[in-house]
């Protein structure tokens, strides 16, 4: 039962901020202005193949 | 190209595979004579069918070979689309063989007498191999022809090796042909969507890890320096059904020799194992494999990029991380720990923004291009495929709350939302991709017709339309019949009442299936008729000229 309220406790409150943090990071990374070229870049990968 | 007289010897990679599959003959060949049931002992002999056989390609296509495949022609990748080709045409052959055993099913809903009193006909044994053949035999060559198109294609690399693609297409397909054999003799793990038997599982793994290695293979090859966001999708639909088919299937066969095994886990464990993989299936299977196909073949018939390649991003994070957990939606007001059947159903909420955030992505693209929806009936069918999976996205999650899964559960409400969300949005993006592969890979002008294409397509979303209507009312009723009481606190109707009830709404579920399958028909006569009749394009494959002028 111990293990149990530990492990599910830890998921309840650590879980919570590591997915905040990790959707953060990503915000981060998608909107770096310096990243912009790139992915118009990436976006006509379909376009151009021959 | 480099030494044309060696061309007829087996190379590394043919001496490896036949050598397995020779090993392989001997195994199924042991089994099939010591099997302890007729069911293992008919498999076994697949087996050894499906071997002998590979041994046989392997070796006629040595000897035939004047020269190995270059990676190159004048500096243009030369793309492997043979087993592209193979798993379109299955695709196309399993999904008239699901939705023709759906309807059948749908029938004998309707009217029971359809079961004909045999084992191999009842609907308990049909009903698994209508869902297996329509998400793994017609989804998965689906998912096949597409990954091996798209990953090629925007890498710019042929895939590595001459015998591993087909191992991969032929083998998978050979595990359908043994999963679905072993529904109609009463061959179950019992576990939805993961009926197969372990032999079917261990065969399963093998094939998917060598698809999961050469799909990284073909990225590692690239020559452009990005990997597009289809591949991502592909890589995380590869990645975690290997994952989820691993975790969902542990169990121990009673003998090598038997078609029978014990599962490892038992009770709320083996619950939460089940839905932890049956909702996953959905959300990496059903979604992420086919929100892959979105971002390729959107953009591709639409002639111009998606509308915003960071919400790409945004959508493909968020929803893989976010999936994952929903599960436990399945299982609310059940011994699983309430905490737990919260979690996901906050999940399952959350999904909707990344789910709606792809959905306007993919409808966007074609902003500007609106008018080609009159034009274009195979870009309608995109377009309203990814208008399905908002529509079906939207319902998940309302679905997933507690107060309205108290109504909706185990009511046909769920057989609905399924069926909008695998008929609409997984049917349709599929049809929608097969009508855009046919002529690339044949080398074709454009398809045989596209007026038939309009047939199809109205007659599928009239189906559509037909059979989720049904469903929602026919579900509703049932399940607001089970909560009434009468005065005296008795419930009001007993069980066969509410499945009488349902009787006329069967019918128009089936009208609706029978209009869906009539229209998969009008797609293989359109498909055939292209490939045999069509006018060739003897230039360069049709967009990649003119698109790499416009560039």
């Amino acid at each position: 039962m111990e293990t149990y309220q530990s492990v599910s406790e830890f998921a309840q409150t650590w879980g919570l901020i590591y997915f905040v943090f990790l959707f953060l990071a990503v915000l981060a990374y998608v909107l770096w202005p310096r990243n912009g070229r790139r992915f118009d870049d990436a976006a006509q990968i379909p376009l151009r193949e021959d | 190209m480099a030494r044309p007289a060696a061309a007829s010897t087996l190379s590394f990679e043919e001496t490896g595979y036949a050598l397995f599959l020779g090993l392989l003959v001997v195994v199924c060949l042991l089994i099939a004579g010591k099997a302890w049931d007729w069911q293992m002992a008919f498999h076994a002999g697949i087996g050894v069918a499906f071997a002998a056989l590979g041994i046989f390609l392997i070796v006629s296509a040595a000897l035939k070979r004047t020269a190995f495949q270059p990676l190159e022609i004048d500096g243009r990748p030369n793309y492997n689309f043979g087993p592209v080709k193979f798993a379109t045409i299955a695709a196309i052959f399993w999904g008239i063989a699901a939705f023709t055993v759906g309807l059948t099913i749908a029938l004998q809903l309707a009217f029971p007498a359809l079961n004909f009193d045999l084992p191999w006909t009842n609907f308990g044994r049909l009903r698994p191999l209508h869902t297996s053949a329509a998400i793994f035999a017609f989804g998965g060559n689906v998912l096949l022809a597409t990954s091996f198109y798209v990953v090629q294609r925007t890498c710019q690399a042929r895939m590595p090796g001459i015998v591993t693609p087909w191992f991969i297409v032929l083998g998978y397909n050979a595990f359908i042909v043994i999963a679905g054999t072993g529904y109609l003799f009463g061959v179950t793990q019992g576990k939805e969507y993961a009926e197969p038997e372990w032999y079917a599982d261990l065969w399963l793994t093998i094939v998917w890890v060598v698809y999961l290695l050469a799909f990284l293979a073909t990225i590692w090859r690239r020559k452009e320096p990005h990997i597009y966001v289809a591949n991502w999708f592909y890589l995380a639909f590869i990645l975690t059904i290997a994952v989820l088919h691993l975790g969902n299937n542990e169990s121990v066969p009673i003998s090598v020799f038997s078609s029978k095994s014990v599962q490892v886990f038992s009770g709320v464990q083996d619950a939460m194992v089940q839905w932890w993989y049956g909702h996953n299936a959905v959300g990496f299977f059903l979604t992420a494999g086919f929100l892959a196909i979105m971002y390729y073949f959107v953009p591709k018939r639409a002639e111009r990029p998606v509308y915003s390649y960071r919400l790409s991003i945004v959508h493909f994070w968020a929803l893989i991380f976010l999936y994952i957990w929903a599960g436990p939606h399945h299982l609310h007001y059940t011994a699983l720990p309430e905490w737990a059947s919260t979690l996901g159903a906050t999940f399952s909420i959350m999904l909707w923004m990344p789910s709606w955030g792809g959905m306007i992505n993919g409808l966007m693209t074609l902003s500007g291009a609106w008018d080609k929806l009159r034009t274009d009936p195979v870009l309608r069918m995109l377009v309203v495929s990814v208008a399905f999976y908002g529509m079906s996205t939207f319902e998940g999650p309302l679905m997933s709350v507690k107060a309205v899964n108290s109504l909706s559960h185990y009511t046909d409400w769920t057989i609905g939302h399924v069926h909008s969300g695998v008929l609409g949005w997984v049917g349709f993006v599929s049809f929608g991709a097969i009508y855009c592969l046919v002529p690339w890979l044949w080398n074709r002008k454009s398809l045989y017709s596209l007026k038939l294409v309009s047939w199809h397509f109205w007659l599928a979303t009239i189906g559509i339309v037909f059979y989720i209507c049904a469903m929602w009312v026919s579900g509703i009723m049932e399940g607001l019949m089970w909560r009434a009481y009468d005065k005296l606190g008795f419930l009001e109707y007993s069980f066969i009442e509410t499945v009488a009830a349902k009787h006329t709404l069967y019918i128009i579920r089936a009208l609706g299936g029978g209009l869906f399958l009539a229209g998969t028909l009008i797609m293989a006569y359109n498909v055939y008729m292209t490939i045999r009749y069509g006018e060739r394009e003897d230039t360069v494959p049709a967009s990649a000229g003119t698109l790499a002028a416009a560039e």
